[in-house]
Formats: C-alpha cells, sequence, structure tokens
C-alpha cells in the first residue's frame, strides 16, 4: 500500500519540484529589449545614456555644476571600453556594489518628482550587459570628499540572485576632489548619425545647457560642449500623488501600507491637495467612516472610495515638482549649437494629466546653415533625456503633423512634417511621463498632452511668421535697393548727354530720383525681373 | 535736326518731373492693327490713338534707363551724320555697363519704341535696318552724292546690263530724273530678271522695281517718291495668294500696323493691283496649287480684322472667289502659254484694261 502511494506522486508535485523562483536578473537577461539592449548599436547608447543620467540627476541633487567626461575606447571588432566620470557628490561606500550591481535597486520608480532617473532600469543593467557579453566585471570609482580616499570596486551580478558580488575592493588615489568614474566593457558597435552617441551627447547638451561635457570617441577625437550658464536648473520638489492619478490596486497597496490612524487622514497626508474638509467629502460619497482604519478597508469600499475619489472636485497638483528648462535657457542651449538665423522659445505653464502634472516647452532654430529643402529635424527630450528613437510614434510628432505650418512660412504637405530650414525642439518634464511602451522611446498621445504641445507649437510658429514675414519684406527692400543702385546711373547718363547737364544737376537729379523710388509702393511691384 | 530737338524735348520734360519729385513717364503708342484706321482719302493706315503710358518705377527703371541711353545715342550718330545699323546699335551697348542689353532683340523693341515715341522712321534717328531695299531697272536716273568726293553722280538705270540698282537704306537726299510711263512693283526676282533680260522697260517705257517679297520701308519710299514727285502711277505685279496680296501689296499701298507712326511717307496709296487676280486665274487659265490652311487663315483674318480690306469690297468678293476656288497661281504660272507670255500679251492686255485692277 505504502509502495503505490509513494507511485501517486502526482505530475502537478514533479513539477513543482522544478519550479523555482526566477530572478530578476534572469528574466531581464531573456528580454534585453525592455531595457534598450536590443542591438549592439543601442547598447552603447544605453549604457552611456543610464550613467549620464545618473551623474546628471546627482550632481543636481548635490547642487554641483555637472562636469561630465565621456570616452569610448574600441578593444576589438565588437568590443568597447565605456568610460564615464563626473565631479558629483560620489558614493557612499556600501552603496556602491547594490547600485551597480542590484538591478531595480534604488530606482527612482514613483517618487513623485522630475527626474531623469524614472526613465531607465539603472546602471547596473548596463553593468549585466557588459559582463554577459564580454565577461569583464564593472569597475566602478568613487570619492566623497577631498580628505578621503577613493573606493575602487569591480563588481560581478549574480544574475540568480539579483546580488553583488566583489571582485576587488581597495582604496586608490585619485586626483578629482569627489565624484564617479564608471568603467563598463561591452559587446557594442559604433556608428555616427542621428541614432548615435555623438548626437545624444549634442541634444543632451542643448537641454542642459548648465553642464559641460566633453568627449572622446573611439578615432580618439575629443569633442567639447561647453556650458552657457551658472545656473543649476530649479530644483524640483517632490509632491504627494494625486488622488485623480491614482489607480485602485495603488490605492489599496497604500492603505495597507500608510502610517495614518484614520481614513480621513490617510486621505489628507497620503495624498496632494486633500484637506479634511474634502477627505470627508469623499467618505461621505463613498460611504465610509471617516474614523475607520485604513488597513482595514474591505475591497468593496476600497473601490467605493475610487469611485468617490473620481467624482469629487479636487484643486490640481502642485507644480514645483516640475523644471522646466526655461525659454532664456532653451535659446542659449540652440544657439550653442546650432547655427541658425532666428531662434524662438516658448514654456507653457504647467498641465495636468490623469492626476500628474506636466508641462511644455519648444524651441525652434531656424535659417542660417540649417539645409533647407529637406524635412524640418525634430529633437524630443523627456525631462532633459533626448529620445532618440521611435519619431514617428511619439505624440509630439503628431502635435507637429497636426499643426498648420503653412500659416507660420514653412511649407506643409498634408499627413506629414513640414519642409524647410528648421530644427525643432520638444521637451515634456513631468513627474511621470507617459510612454508608449516599456521601452521608453516615444510619448503616449493623452489628450491634455497633445493640447499643450500644439499651444505651444503654434506660439512658436506665430513668432516664427513674424520673423519670416520681416525678413522677406527686407530682402524684397534690398533688392529694390539694389535694382535702383544699378540702372538709376543710367538714367543720369543719359539725360546728362542729351541736356548737357553739369556734374552737380546730374548729382542732384539722381539724388531727388532715388529718394522718390525708394519711397513708392508700388501696387504692381511683385517680383522684380532682371 | 527736328529728331534732336524732339530727343532733348522729351529728356527735359522728364528731367523737369524728376527735379519736382515726380515719377517721369514715357508714352508709346500702340502698334497693331487694333490701333490703326485706314481713311481712303489719306490712303494710309494712322494710329487712332491708344498708347502705352510707362512710368518710372522700380519695375521699369532697367527699361527706362536703356531707353534715355538708347536716344543719348541716337542723338549722338545724327549729329555726327552717321548711321549705326541694329546690330552695331546692340554692340555699342555693351558700354553701358549694367544697361547693356542681352540680346539683340531687346535692343530692337526699344528702338521700334523710341522710334514709335516720336514719330519718325528709325532711318531719322540715325539706325538703319539690315535688309535689302529692293532692286531697280529701267527708264531712271538717280542722283546720289559720291561718298569720298561729296560730289553728285548720276546712276543710270538702263546702265547696269542683266543686273541693276539697288535701293540704298537712306533714300531721302535723292534725286530724279525720269519720263517713265509707269512703275511696276514686282514680288519675284525671277520675273524681275525674264522682263530686264527682254529689255521690257525699254518696250514699255517703265521703271521696274523687284521687291523681294514684302518691300522694306527704304524701297516703298522710294516708289512714293518717284509716285508723288514724278506723277507716275504705280502698279504691283504679286502672285495670287493672301500672302501677296496682304503681306506684300497691302503694305506697299497703305503700311503696316507695326509701322503705323511713321505709314504716312512711307506707303505708296497710289497703287494699283494689276495681277495676278484670282479672275485673272479663270480668265488665263493658269495652273494652280490648293490653298494651304495658312492661306486660308490669312484670308479669313484679312476679311475679318484688316481696315483696308474692310474699306474696298473689291477685294473682299476677290477674296471670297479665291476661297471658292480653293487655289493659287504664282505670276511666273503664266510660262504655260509661253516663257515671253508675260511681256507679250498678258502685261500690254492688263495695262490697257484698268477694270481688271483691284485697288
Amino acid at each position: 500500500m505504502a509502495e503505490t502511494h509513494k507511485k501517486e506522486v502526482t505530475k502537478a508535485e514533479e513539477l513543482a519540484k522544478n519550479q523555482r523562483e526566477i530572478s530578476v536578473s534572469e528574466f531581464f537577461t531573456k528580454n534585453r529589449h525592455l531595457l534598450g539592449f536590443d542591438n549592439p548599436r543601442k547598447a552603447l547608447l544605453t549604457t552611456i545614456k543610464e550613467a549620464v543620467d545618473n551623474a546628471l540627476d546627482a550632481c543636481e541633487e548635490a547642487k554641483i555644476l555637472p562636469d561630465i567626461y565621456i570616452e569610448i575606447n574600441q578593444k576589438g571588432e565588437d568590443r568597447f571600453h565605456v568610460t564615464v566620470q563626473d565631479n558629483g557628490p560620489g558614493i557612499v561606500k556600501e552603496q556602491i556594489p547594490r547600485i551597480f550591481a542590484k538591478l531595480l535597486y534604488g530606482s527612482k520608480f514613483h517618487t513623485m518628482k522630475q527626474s531623469r532617473g524614472q526613465q531607465g532600469i539603472g546602471i547596473s543593467a548596463a553593468a549585466m550587459y557588459g559582463q554577459l557579453t564580454t565577461g569583464k566585471s564593472v569597475k566602478i570609482t568613487s570619492k566623497i570628499g577631498p580628505k578621503r580616499p577613493a573606493n575602487y570596486y569591480e563588481l560581478h551580478l549574480d544574475t540568480q540572485k539579483n546580488e553583488p558580488e566583489i571582485n576587488k575592493d581597495t582604496e586608490i588615489e585619485w586626483f578629482p576632489d569627489h565624484g564617479t568614474k564608471v568603467e563598463i566593457e561591452l559587446e557594442a558597435k559604433y556608428q555616427k548619425g542621428r541614432q548615435g552617441v555623438d548626437e545624444y551627447l549634442k541634444q543632451t547638451a542643448i537641454a542642459n545647457p548648465h553642464v559641460k561635457i566633453v568627449y572622446k570617441d573611439p578615432e580618439n577625437q575629443t569633442m567639447e560642449f561647453p556650458r552657457v550658464t551658472k545656473d543649476l536648473p530649479i530644483e524640483p520638489k517632490e509632491i504627494k500623488p494625486h488622488p485623480h492619478g491614482i489607480e485602485l490596486g495603488i490605492l489599496m497597496k497604500m492603505l495597507r501600507g500608510t502610517k495614518a490612524s484614520t481614513l480621513q487622514s490617510f486621505l489628507t497626508n497620503d495624498f496632494s491637495r486633500v484637506s479634511p474638509k474634502v477627505a470627508k467629502e469623499i467618505c461621505e460619497k463613498a460611504k465610509v467612516y471617516e474614523k475607520s482604519r485604513p488597513g482595514r478597508i474591505a475591497a468593496q469600499e476600497a473601490d467605493n472610495l475610487w469611485n468617490a475619489i473620481k467624482e469629487t472636485k479636487i484643486m490640481a497638483p502642485p507644480t514645483n515638482c516640475l523644471s522646466p528648462i526655461g525659454e532664456d535657457l532653451i535659446l542659449k542651449g540652440l544657439k550653442k549649437e546650432i547655427n541658425a538665423d532666428f531662434y524662438a522659445a516658448v514654456t507653457r505653464p504647467p498641465a495636468v494629466y490623469r492626476g500628474n502634472p506636466f508641462l511644455v516647452e519648444v524651441g525652434i532654430a531656424y535659417g542660417g546653415e540649417i539645409p533647407g529643402d529637406e524635412l524640418i529635424r525634430v529633437i524630443r527630450f523627456a525631462n532633459r533625456v533626448p529620445l532618440l528613437y521611435q519619431q514617428g510614434a511619439c505624440g509630439t510628432t503628431k502635435s507637429i503633423m497636426s499643426t498648420a505650418w503653412k500659416n507660420y512660412g514653412i511649407p506643409q504637405s498634408k499627413g506629414a512634417l513640414p519642409s524647410g530650414p528648421a530644427v525643432l525642439m520638444v521637451h515634456i518634464a513631468s513627474v511621470w511621463v507617459p510612454f508608449t511602451s516599456e521601452s521608453k522611446e516615444a510619448i503616449a498621445h493623452y489628450p491634455e498632452i497633445i493640447k499643450e504641445l500644439k499651444l505651444a507649437l503654434q506660439e512658436v510658429g506665430r513668432k516664427l511668421a513674424t520673423y519670416v514675414r520681416k525678413k522677406r519684406l527686407a530682402e524684397h527692400e534690398s533688392k529694390k535697393k539694389s535694382y535702383i543702385e544699378k540702372y538709376l546711373p543710367h538714367i543720369g547718363i543719359g539725360l546728362k548727354e542729351i541736356l548737357d547737364l553739369k556734374e552737380p544737376e546730374e548729382k542732384k537729379m539722381l539724388e531727388i530720383l532715388k529718394d522718390t523710388l525708394e519711397r513708392s509702393r508700388d501696387k504692381d511691384e511683385g517680383s522684380l525681373s532682371n | 535736326m527736328k529728331v534732336v530737338s524732339q530727343i532733348k524735348a522729351t529728356a527735359s520734360n522728364i528731367y523737369e518731373k524728376i527735379m519736382k519729385k515726380q515719377k517721369p513717364s514715357i508714352n508709346v503708342p500702340l502698334r497693331s492693327l487694333q490701333n490703326v484706321k485706314y481713311d481712303p482719302k489719306n490712303g494710309y493706315f494712322e494710329l487712332k490713338g491708344a498708347k502705352k503710358q510707362r512710368t518710372l518705377t522700380v519695375n521699369t527703371v532697367k527699361t527706362f534707363a536703356q531707353t534715355l541711353r538708347m536716344m543719348a545715342f541716337s542723338k549722338e550718330v545724327v549729329e555726327n551724320d552717321d548711321i549705326a545699323t541694329k546690330r552695331e546699335t546692340y554692340y555699342v551697348s555693351k558700354n553701358w555697363g549694367e544697361a547693356k542689353f542681352d540680346e539683340q532683340v531687346e535692343s530692337d523693341t526699344v528702338m521700334d519704341d523710341i522710334e514709335a515715341m516720336f514719330e519718325v522712321n528709325r532711318e531719322q534717328l540715325g539706325f538703319i535696318p539690315e535688309e535689302k531695299g529692293g532692286e531697280v531697272a529701267g527708264e531712271l536716273i538717280v542722283i546720289d552724292k559720291d561718298p569720298n568726293t561729296g560730289k553728285d553722280i548720276k546712276v543710270d538705270c538702263t546702265k547696269f546690263g542683266s543686273g541693276a540698282y539697288s535701293i540704298p537704306i537712306s533714300i531721302e537726299h535723292l534725286k530724279f530724273e525720269t519720263d517713265a510711263k509707269f512703275v511696276l512693283a514686282i514680288e519675284t526676282a525671277g520675273m524681275f530678271q525674264r522682263l530686264v533680260k527682254h529689255g521690257y522697260y525699254k518696250k514699255a517705257k517703265c521703271i521696274l522695281v523687284s521687291m523681294g517679297g514684302v518691300p522694306t520701308r527704304a524701297c516703298r519710299r522710294f516708289i512714293r517718291r518717284l509716285s508723288d514727285e514724278k506723277n507716275i502711277p504705280v502698279y504691283a505685279f504679286v502672285d495670287c495668294d493672301p500672302y501677296g496680296a496682304f503681306n506684300i501689296y497691302r503694305t506697299l499701298k497703305v503700311g503696316s500696323g507695326n509701322a503705323a507712326h511713321i505709314n504716312k511717307y512711307f506707303c505708296v496709296p497710289k497703287a494699283k493691283f494689276l495681277g495676278v487676280t484670282p479672275q485673272d486665274i479663270v480668265d488665263y487659265k493658269l495652273p494652280t496649287h490648293k490653298l494651304k490652311d495658312v492661306d486660308i487663315k490669312r484670308a479669313k483674318d484679312a476679311i475679318k480684322n484688316d481696315p483696308f480690306v474692310q474699306e474696298h469690297k473689291e477685294w473682299q468678293k476677290a477674296m471670297d472667289l479665291l476661297l471658292k476656288m480653293g487655289v493659287r497661281a504664282e505670276q511666273q504660272a503664266l510660262a504655260k502659254w509661253g516663257l515671253n507670255y508675260v511681256m507679250e500679251r498678258y502685261l500690254p492686255e492688263k495695262l490697257k484694261n484698268p477694270k481688271s485692277w483691284l485697288p
């Protein structure tokens, strides 16, 4: 009997033996495209992006004007060694292993404040990728003060446990007072062009005019992007979530995790813009007692609360969580990287989508050395980070295409981008930038965002139209002038020869005639033919 | 020199207007068939009066400058008693810096405009055309000036053998001596040759002029002076087709739309159309060719738009007959009846029969 019992180990139990927890790192190893490592060229870009984003966020938080140094060395046909160094505050020794060799550690997932970091999976993904493709460990050097030594680590990521393994841990002499240097060796491909590292850094320089970037490429050429302002951007404040942006599942999670003792105080303290009065109103609408313990709220009651929130009028969220680049600095940023004749910028006031504050900024560079016989170039930013991929799917592109650029002096075919000598810069800043997919390359088409984008584009368009009109008028005037200058002397010669005029008489007559002609505004002054 | 004072007057006008801070303008008559009228009493196409006013604006400053410079040039040529061909004028303009002409067509146009402005013949402005002026053989002595000595020389138009005297471009200075009974203006060189070879002008006591197609102004003026000063009739002898009638003959007789501003002296209102008439085709049973589409169009246009044709019913009838027959005949078709049939029978018969002529 016991034997049969033994033999009746079910299929399910057998299968159960083989099941084990899949670690996060294992999952991502098999799903690299989710992190931006789908192809070798993109891998290089993502690595640099993560490192640079971290560096900028750290410097800004520590109120240091960022100096970033990037170097790419080619080690083999497909192998590159990437170095990114900053003059930031440095990282405390104990934190270093987890930041660089543990996925999803310390990521700024759902902090309600504008930051670059929320868009990436973090630097550890790049370290893991490097490790996977070359076997080499990530190397970190970091120093938090001039009187402290620098810490040097070589780390390995255990993909099964999702834990760092320290291969080397020493203190070294390092010249800078403070800062961090990351070195990753990975399989990659280096290509110049629209979606490469060079372009990425150039655009970063435009959207972050307070940053100095020095970049040495695999061909040993050094490019410097100097800063054009010594002012740091306004520090965005962290805000509490707004009730209108919250999903039911999150609401329930918050109820279980809150420190508040009553429902009313939970609503007042854990959310923005909810006064005790408004909190009470919500509870009444949901028919839930406001002094109930939040942890005891049942699923049905939570659902009622959620619906009640939707129906309650609540003031728009605070916007000090946003830090726009600002019109002045957008102009400065564009001017230093693009040689054009005309620049304009617009920063829209903050707005809200789904309870999340956001704002839109647009800048344009027109004329000058920008080639004119092609579609305008669009550069997109989300929280000051360049978006290089999926332009077609992006909400910004849609807004640009549905603006009537003909009214502003740039020709445009139906359903397409306008064509002309222009570079159009679009920046969306938000506590939570909505993307179309996990790869975070294109902005989602929320109507509130599209609306703001269009308003900003139209404002910039109007400024451009004024400039274009003035320029055309000036060109016409100068052509008119040159026409008069060319031929007027001959009228003088003709009349002089026929009438035997003396030179001063001829001179005077020409002066008067020139004046008469220049003043005139003839109706049939169309195009001046030669 | 009248033309010089005209130029000065126009220039003065322009100068004064400029000094008054106004924009000067030039008035140029519209020269086309739409703007001519025909009074048989006067006998030539006259301008009706429509003018183009060209005011100096930024758009027209170039043409204005070119016009003034050409006027100045013309004054210079006339004062120096010189001549300049249209082509030479075009090349002279290459000295005018930005105001130079890029193509001769532009130069010719400005020249035409100046001519029309002053209502003079371009020769009076010192400008001469390139075309050959016509050939003369017959009972005529032309008194010209020797280019080297300046003395008078007598040119006897009977003494060219089988050749002929070429009408020069400028003819106002010529004088004539003749006993001829009439002038025969001939379209084709071939017909002219035949008549010269057989000494027809002696037999008929006339002056033969080979127009060589549409007669030039000089040729028309030449014949006109003979007609006026020596009081001799002028007969035209051309092919029987709309071109012969309305391009060659009509221009000889009343001038052209283009030259309407100067037609007065450059046509022969007393000329008569001797032949070949459409009726001649019937009477003399001449060999013919079918009328081409372009001929038919020309005939219809003339009937509709040409003030000369509209005035003379005989011409309308003649054209109707031609269109009805649908054929045309050349003057040399008379050869069918014998090479010298034209001199022995056709011309003597026609000359005796005014009723067979067209106005």
